[in-house]
């Protein structure tokens, strides 16, 4: 990657159509993010920041101009592309969990895996040092049901980082929990992003995100409207 | 693939009572197909049987002008048995028939009936035809149940019987019962005198002479010989397999009725989970699964319902199958009634082809309803899928 870029937009815009006329979501967002960083899309609902998360992810791709990340162009990747460039780099952590919810724990986290093709005893390994990670290894064998919205976002976050990808992308991870199991995962987030190295870009409103923040891009309307690199005041 | 059926299969027992209600309904259909067509093989072969038994052999050499459905050309319908067949008649495995039109008078009422002259030491067909080896006055005859039900005839019984010879000249004679015989096969038994083929022959001023020469090897390479046309076992039973296949035809409609309801729950199902799971599908997604590939899983559920219902099939359906095997199916019908080879009780007969037809017939069926919902997923917006949103 160059210069240890991670994600690169350019001029990016992505428009909506609405009946006969369009909507813009995204306007020309010039946007670079390094390896390791621990940033924000921060905004007010409309403003563009699932929108931009999700062109990121490779799950849309822009109107104009273009989004790179770990140096391949979101645009110009077939779905088969965009795909493996999700299944192999990628983690996702969104608002409701979507964990599968007839699968146990162990069976949520270890899906990642089992698309990458790995061993049984290597996705029994991966899957309990995840698991260790959010603290949760007493519960690989009850299902999402049975579990706590703090917990069910645990599970998130431990099968987006099973497969250590580079780069982590949460979607208002924090929107469903109450304050204390906001700190607790937003800690472990943290935690994995400087023992491990990855990538974490959040969309959020939620203060007790921003507080954790190494860096907050604030969008407004589909366009930046500043960017602070702070201290971390939680 | 080993993914998606992984994937498939948790999710299908995940999903509960509304799988185990599909996978029993489409259950069903797998033990009742397999229970109806298994009748009709059990039906097709017991016909076979009793006919090659009772009647056909292994085929037959027919007069070239003998025609069954036509009692008027057995006058002109019998020719010397040609020399040829003299050792397979001296082995027993060939035996002669000869058959004319006649008459007889049991209980002073005139009945027509069809008057066959065969040998008695012959062993090839079911006939017990050793009755016939009998000294007694008036000529003896054997008769089939259905005959002596319907003509009110006994054994011990005397009759009249009125033929016409060779020239055309009136002729009458006693017969004397001296035998019953129980058979499923009508073509024997309706309306028929067996007698001695001597005394036919005789009678008829036809020395020699027979209408039919029914043959035990089918395998021999034979071919039409003078006057002689050569039946092949396939030909003889040729009637009967058409008629099996118009009924095939008729109950057929029957389980594909079912089947039909069968595979309505699972496309409801299947159309309900697409809209349901919308965000599972956007999940898959995200994780790296191609929309191809959920399609794929979505199919693989879908076509689980067979492999689980055929399962859950085997369970009931095989003691089930066992036992209507044993105890066969009363249809309260006589043979008599149809015209041919027919058992009161029909045995059914199950083989691995018929198993394996109706596991696949079902499991392609299966796989293509499922399959046709699913396609919809293929032209799901992910982002939109994600957050559950109705597309």
């Amino acid at each position: 990657m160059q210069n240890n870029l991670i994600i690169k937009t350019e001029k990016l815009t992505k428009r909506f159509p609405m009946g006969k006329s369009e909507f813009t979501a995204l306007k020309d967002i010039d946007l670079e993010l390094i390896t390791g960083e621990f940033s924000g899309l921060i905004g007010p609902s409309g403003s563009g920041k699932t929108t931009l998360l999700n062109i990121i992810g490779s799950l849309d791709s822009p109107t104009e101009g273009q989004a790179i990340v770990m140096d391949q162009s979101v645009g110009q990747l077939s779905a088969k592309e965009a795909a493996r460039l999700r299944k192999q780099s990628l983690g996702f952590i969104f608002q409701t969990y979507n964990l599968l919810q007839v699968h146990t724990v162990f069976e949520n986290v270890e899906l990642p895996l089992l698309l990458l093709k790995y061993s049984s005893s290597e996705r029994k390994k991966m899957v309990y040092d995840a698991l260790d990670w959010v603290g949760l290894t007493d519960k690989i064998k009850q299902k999402p049901p049975q579990l706590s919205g703090g917990e069910c976002q645990r599970v998130a976050i431990a099968r987006a980082m099973v497969k250590k990808p580079s780069l982590v992308l949460a979607d208002e991870p924090t929107a469903n929990l109450d304050a204390a199991n906001s700190h607790n995962i937003l800690q472990t987030m943290e935690k994995l992003n400087e023992e491990l190295k990855t990538t974490f870009l959040f969309a959020t409103h939620d203060e007790k995100v921003i507080a954790y923040l190494k860096r907050k891009i604030y969008l407004r309307d589909g366009m930046i409207d500043k960017i602070e690199t702070a201290k971390n005041d939680k | 693939m080993k993914l998606a059926i992984k994937l498939a299969f948790k999710n299908l027992i995940g999903a509960g009572l509304r799988t185990w209600l599909n996978v029993i309904v489409l259950s069903f259909s797998f033990v009742i197909i397999i229970a109806v067509k298994g009748i009709l093989v059990g039906w097709d072969r017991q016909a076979k049987n009793d006919m090659t038994e009772w009647e056909i052999g292994g085929g037959q050499y027919w007069h070239e002008d003998y025609d069954p459905y036509d009692a008027f050309t057995l006058e002109e319908s019998h020719a010397p048995v040609p020399g040829e067949f003299t050792p397979e008649i001296e082995q027993g495995d060939m035996v002669p028939v000869l058959m004319t039109r006649g008459t007889i008078y049991p209980q002073g009422r005139m009945q027509s009936i069809l008057i066959k002259g065969i040998d008695p030491e012959q062993t090839l067909l079911k006939l017990p035809t050793n009755k016939l080896d009998t000294a007694v006055a008036a000529i003896p005859a054997v008769i089939g149940s259905n005959m002596a039900k319907t003509k009110k005839l006994e054994i011990g019984d005397y009759i009249t019987m009125r033929w016409r010879d060779a020239n055309g000249t009136f002729d009458a004679a006693d017969i004397f019962i001296t035998g019953i015989f129980t058979t499923n096969v009508p073509t024997v038994d309706v309306s028929q005198v067996w007698i001695p083929l001597d005394s036919l022959q005789s009678m008829l001023l036809m020395p020699g002479e027979a209408t039919t020469l029914t043959f035990r090897n089918r395998e021999k390479a034979r071919q039409d010989t003078g006057e002689w046309k050569l039946m092949t076992f396939d030909e003889l039973v040729s009637d009967i397999e058409e008629m099996i296949k118009t009924k095939s035809v008729g109950q057929s409609i029957f389980y594909i009725i079912l089947l039909i309801l069968a595979l309505l729950a699972i496309f409801d199902t299947q159309v309900l989970s697409i809209f349901r799971r919308q965000k599972e599908i956007g999940t898959y997604i995200a994780l790296g699964y191609t929309r191809r590939g959920v399609v794929g899983l979505f199919t693989v559920e879908g076509a689980m319902h067979a492999i689980l219902a055929a399962l859950v099939g085997a369970v009931y359906g095989i003691p089930f199958l066992i036992w209507f095997a044993n105890k066969g199916i009363s249809l309260g019908v006589s043979s008599a009634d149809y015209g041919f080879a027919m058992a009161e009780t029909m045995y059914p007969a199950y083989s691995l082809g018929l198993i394996a037809g109706t596991t696949i017939l079902v499991l392609v069926a299966t796989t293509i309803v499922s399959y046709w919902p699913s396609r919809k997923i293929a032209k799901m917006n992910p982002t939109e899928a994600l957050r559950g949103k109705l597309q």
